[in-house]
């Protein structure tokens, strides 16, 4: 069958089988970001943008999101480099291989609410698993992030 | 993963009745369940397009498309003020954002797993099932019943004065419940000649591991300020009322023990001093 998705802001049209899942049509497009850790839908790793909210990409029928918006880590560069580097100089991660469905999750989770505290990004976060850290590192980074954020608002709005 | 040979995104819902009449069809929700299980789908029927995503409010209740997600019903501010935050504590502890943004309210409860926070929650309210040759059943009597070929098309939840607590144990965080437990306190209905200011408790306890299930109250009265030993007495009454099993997250008597903990802290929470 034929789907049209808009991923990154560019319109792709793709021939798919019915049981294709997201995860293995946005890699075939070459988002490698996009990883499966596990086969239970636990795990969040696979997490990408879809119309806003994020999602699961490894439960999701490539099928039913014809016509719609996809993100993935590869159309959020700066943002998730600006980020990313608040958790790496935590030495948050060991293995690293929890970050881009983390990243993803963390960007849906500003978007959603720019200020949250400390018990609302445990939440939102709960479904990223790690299983090198003990997330403390990386709620260091986020917290130190989110000052960074507010500052930079500030001076901006000052100029 | 299930195979799946063809989609179908329906235009109504006749259609997608007749399609799931075949055995080899099924309808998908979420697919989270579904996804984790094997064998081979032939036409995959997707409600999606029927406009069933949505929650609508009136004014004797709210009427919840089997479509709608978790996450929807978790930050639905109607609901949510209704039941005091005890339908956003029921949901909130489910696997991740990412999950609940997927998972349906249709595949939660037409799945009737034992496990359930969401039937376990829906269970203690004044909630129906609405299917779409069956007609309209309460909810208890939709879990109870065996899994046939019909539609689920809609939740509805009506309005009934009352005051809501909600309360689950896990392992850990993420992970299925131990064990869930959702009350209601219910003004009883003044009775001629009777003074009134009488409640009684609807106590749904689930993940025993098996089904949600209610409490058989035996006629059980509150006056509007619940006493510790009240309480203690009402925990006592459900562990010994509520049947448990053990299974790899617990043994039966642990299971046995929080009911009765749980059942006290409902009563507690919704009648007792602030
Ligand atoms: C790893 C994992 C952990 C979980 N943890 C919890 C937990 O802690 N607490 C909890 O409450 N739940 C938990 N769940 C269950 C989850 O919340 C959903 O209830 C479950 O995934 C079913 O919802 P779905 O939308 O994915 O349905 P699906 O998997 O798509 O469907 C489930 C079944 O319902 C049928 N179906 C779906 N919609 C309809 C309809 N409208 N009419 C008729 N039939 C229909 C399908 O054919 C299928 O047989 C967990 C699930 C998974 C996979
Ligand atoms: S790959 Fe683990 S949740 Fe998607
Ligand atoms: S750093 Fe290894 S899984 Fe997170």
């Amino acid at each position: 069958m034929l789907i049209n998705i808009v991923l990154n802001g560019k319109k792709i049209s793709s021939e798919i089988a019915a049981d294709c899942l997201l995860l293995d049509w946005l890699r075939a497009q070459g988002c490698a970001s996009v990883k499966r850790g596990c086969e239970t839908s636990n795990c969040g790793l696979c997490t990408v943008i879809l119309e806003g909210k994020p999602v699961l990409s490894c439960s999701v029928l490539a099928a039913r999101t014809d016509g719609k918006r996809v993100e993935t880590l590869e159309g959020l560069q700066q943002e998730a480099a600006e980020f990313g580097a608040f958790i790496a100089d935590q030495g948050a991660e060991q293995c690293g291989f929890c970050n881009p469905g983390f990243v993803m999750n963390a960007l849906a989770l500003f978007r959603e609410n720019p200020d949250p505290n400390e018990e609302e990004i445990r939440e939102y976060l709960a479904g990223n698993l790690c299983r090198c850290s003990g997330y403390e590192g990386q709620l260091r980074g986020i917290l130190n992030y989110l000052v960074w954020k507010k500052e930079k608002g500030k001076k901006e709005e000052a100029q | 993963m299930i195979s799946i040979r063809t989609y179908k995104r329906v235009e109504s819902l006749e259609e997608a009745w007749q399609l799931n009449q075949q055995r080899s069809n099924r309808i998908i929700g979420g697919m989270l369940w579904m996804k984790m299980g094997q064998g081979s789908v032939q036409t995959a029927i997707d409600l999606s397009g029927l406009s069933l995503d949505r929650i609508e409010e009136r004014e004797d209740g709210w009427s919840i498309g089997c479509m709608v997600t978790l996450r929807q019903l978790e930050l639905h501010e109607g609901l949510n003020r209704y039941t005091g935050g005890a339908l956003r504590e029921a949901l909130r502890h489910i696997v991740g954002v990412q999950f609940r943004n997927l998972a349906t309210v249709g595949g939660s409860v037409f799945g009737r797993f034992g496990f359930s926070d969401v039937c376990t929650m829906l269970l203690a309210m004044d909630s129906y099932v609405e299917l779409y040759r069956g007609g309209v059943l309460p909810m208890a009597d939709f879990l109870a019943s065996k899994y046939d070929r019909d539609v689920l098309v809609r939740i509805l939840v009506k309005k009934t004065p009352g005051k809501y607590y909600y309360q689950s144990v896990r392992n850990s965080r993420t992970d299925f419940p131990v064990l869930a437990c959702a009350a209601a306190l219910l003004p009883l209905e003044k009775e001629r000649g009777e003074s009134g200011g009488e409640y009684r408790i609807r106590l749904s306890v689930g993940a025993r591991p098996a089904k949600a299930m209610l409490l058989e109250e035996g006629g059980k009265r509150f006056q509007s300020l619940i006493t510790e030993e009240e309480a203690r007495d009402f925990g006592a009454y459900a562990a010994a009322h509520i049947p448990t099993e053990g299974n790899l997250r617990a043994s039966a008597s642990y299971r046995t023990h929080l009911t009765g903990v749980l059942a006290m802290r409902a009563a507690l929470k919704l009648g007792g001093k602030a």
